[in-house]
């Protein structure tokens, strides 16, 4: 198409306005924060991340997060294969309502644990209390918040994988007798490995800073059950430069993580195309 | 690889998809090869039936169960007091700012998503790259994270001079900045699929840019840029994390839907909180229930 001077100008024009935009949406805010963390140096960052709570709160958030991603990984697995290799009456209906957790308020994920398990008025929560399993203000609560709302990442990328993958190497195989374990160690793990390993890296940083479901499930006490976005809550809303410093410091390094896993993913993407 | 239409949109992505963008790139349009029944599927083994049980336990554990129970503590006491609990003046106004500020935050998305996703596509710079980054750090970064970013720039002691903290504004900005790569991911890989041919023949045949964008490239963008906008309002009026040190949660003010219910479950008033909730799960399934459409319908067509 023949490149007028108009064209070069609303090219141009476009270019800016884009940049711009996000610069003042994303870009120098994120920076911002950045600065403000080591806007004293690097000592008072270092004895932020000293204090037993910070400690604790990352521990709690990682052991969460760790549970959840391994939850989602088995069932996402499952899950997927099962709605692209088999048939089976409510088949649709399962597919749309996978997708169900992205599009549900973190807060409504809270109230709805709540309403079951909670041990003092939950549909299935007194009778697991009565047997000595307290889901509500304790982890078994923030690794279920935390793995509904990451449950579609897994089964998002695995599905259209699986999708392209067909199912002639895996028959081959199957006639050639290898069991079912075989084949999917064999045959399937290995074509659908960087999908897979892209879902996880997705649902371990969704689950790393869930905030919304896990504050109504874990009541955030510091300690035994605040992770480290509520941590980031209660230091910012507390005063005194060393809560505030503390507050930045645990986001910097929850930002940091999220960026890392970006890269990550934008690493693998190309060579899980080319590795098809 | 033999190229199917679901195949090409995968292969020709060159953009790392975002975590839940993820969702939107096939949740949009990538769908139709979701849907797409495969010719090899079989019925359930006993074994594989065994493992369509326990997924189904676990998933009604996890999801159906407690979701339905919102809707059920909604109910519990009547229409009486779930309408009193909706009607209320303060949920009243929070539903209103909430579905106010999502419909004027889409809107923009429509827009600027698309500008994104243009440039993205056709436009070539150095540190484009980067901006891809840019693009999914909203979805990658904890939503109270996002609070905090947003208030380093535009609160109290904004460079900028402004401090638009516990204003309207500021929720404003908060469902633009966590709503960002929504349109922009769903329209991406449509534009790149587009086929120059088409324009030059349009361009050939006379049009102007403008006519052509409006009569050959919007149309075939629209299936996109209406998936993208469901998903960015649906995300806008659930949002809560970003909104809680950045909104100042006033009441008959700043407060969502979503801060509203929160407040609710605090006080120990399940019933109003699961009213609330209602209508925000009631909007989410609808969106469901469009995407489906939507895909199904592009799926159809090509």
């Amino acid at each position: 198409m023949h490149d007028t001077a108009a064209h070069r100008v609303t090219r141009w024009a476009l270019r800016l306005i884009v940049i711009g935009y996000l610069l003042f949406l994303v870009i120098w805010p994120v920076a911002l924060v950045a600065a403000k963390t080591f806007s004293n140096g690097l000592a008072p960052v270092i004895d932020a991340l000293r204090q037993p709570e910070v400690i604790f709160a990352f521990q709690l958030t990682l052991s969460a997060a760790f549970w959840a991603v391994v939850i989602n990984t088995i069932f996402g697995v499952g899950i997927s294969l099962l709605l692209v290799r088999y048939t089976f009456p409510g088949r649709r209906a399962l597919n749309a309502m996978v997708d169900l957790p992205l599009s549900v308020s973190p807060v409504v994920v809270g109230l709805a644990l709540v309403l079951v398990y909670s041990g003092r008025t939950g549909w299935l929560g007194q009778s697991l209390e009565q047997a000595g399993l307290q889901v509500i203000y304790a982890p078994p609560g923030i690794i279920m918040a935390t793995a509904f709302v990451s449950l579609p990442l897994v089964i998002r990328e695995l599905v259209p994988v699986l999708h392209e993958i067909g199912t002639e190497q895996e028959q081959a195989a199957r006639s050639l007798g290898a069991s079912g374990l075989q084949t999917f160690v064999r045959i399937t793990l290995p074509a659908i490995k960087w999908g897979l390993i892209y879902g996880v890296v997705l649902s371990l940083a969704r689950s790393l800073g869930e905030f919304g479901a896990v504050k109504i499930v874990s009541g955030g006490v510091a300690m035994r059950t605040q992770t480290a976005t509520l941590l980031v809550e209660e230091r910012y809303q507390q005063f005194g430069v060393v809560n505030s410093i503390t507050a930045y410091t645990a986001a910097f390094i929850l930002a940091l993580i999220a960026v890392i896993a970006l890269i990550i993913i934008t690493s693998l993407r190309p060579r899980r195309e080319t590795s098809q | 690889m033999t190229p199917s239409p679901g195949t090409v949109e995968e292969a020709q992505q060159p953009v790392p998809t975002p975590p839940a963008g993820a969702a939107t790139n096939a949740g949009g349009l990538g769908d139709r090869h979701r849907l797409r029944r495969a010719k090899s599927a079989t019925s359930l083994t006993p074994i594989s039936g065994l493992g369509l049980g326990i997924a189904l336990i676990w998933f009604s554990l996890l999801v159906l169960i407690p979701l339905t129970a919102v809707l059920v503590q909604a109910s519990a006491a009547g229409w009486s007091a779930y309408w009193d609990a909706l009607s209320s003046p303060q949920t009243l106004a929070a539903l209103r700012l909430t579905i106010g500020t999502a419909v004027l935050v889409t809107a923009v998305n429509v827009v600027m998503g698309t500008a994104i996703a243009w440039v993205l596509v056709r436009d070539q710079f150095r540190g484009k790259r980067l901006l891809e980054v840019v693009i999914d750090i909203p979805f990658a970064l904890p939503t109270i994270v996002a609070g905090l970013v947003l208030l380093s720039l535009y609160g109290a002691s904004s460079p900028l001079g402004v401090n638009w903290a516990n204003t309207r504004v500021a929720v404003f900005l908060a469902f633009l900045f966590v709503t960002l790569p929504f349109i922009v991911r769903t329209v991406q890989p449509v534009l790149l699929e587009l086929e120059h041919e088409v324009e030059e023949a349009a361009a050939s045949l006379g049009a102007s840019r403008l006519t052509t964008f409006r009569l050959v490239i919007l149309p075939s963008l629209a299936p996109a840029i209406t998936s993208g906008a469901a998903l960015s309002f649906c995300r806008a009026i659930s949002e809560y994390g970003s909104l809680v040190l950045l909104s100042g949660n006033l009441p008959y003010s700043t407060e969502v839907a979503s801060v509203r219910i929160m407040s609710s479950i605090e006080g120990d008033k399940l019933t109003e909180a699961a009213a609330v909730a209602s209508i925000l799960l009631v909007v989410a399934l609808i969106v469901i229930v469009v995407l489906d459409v939507i895909s199904r319908r592009v799926a159809r067509y090509a």
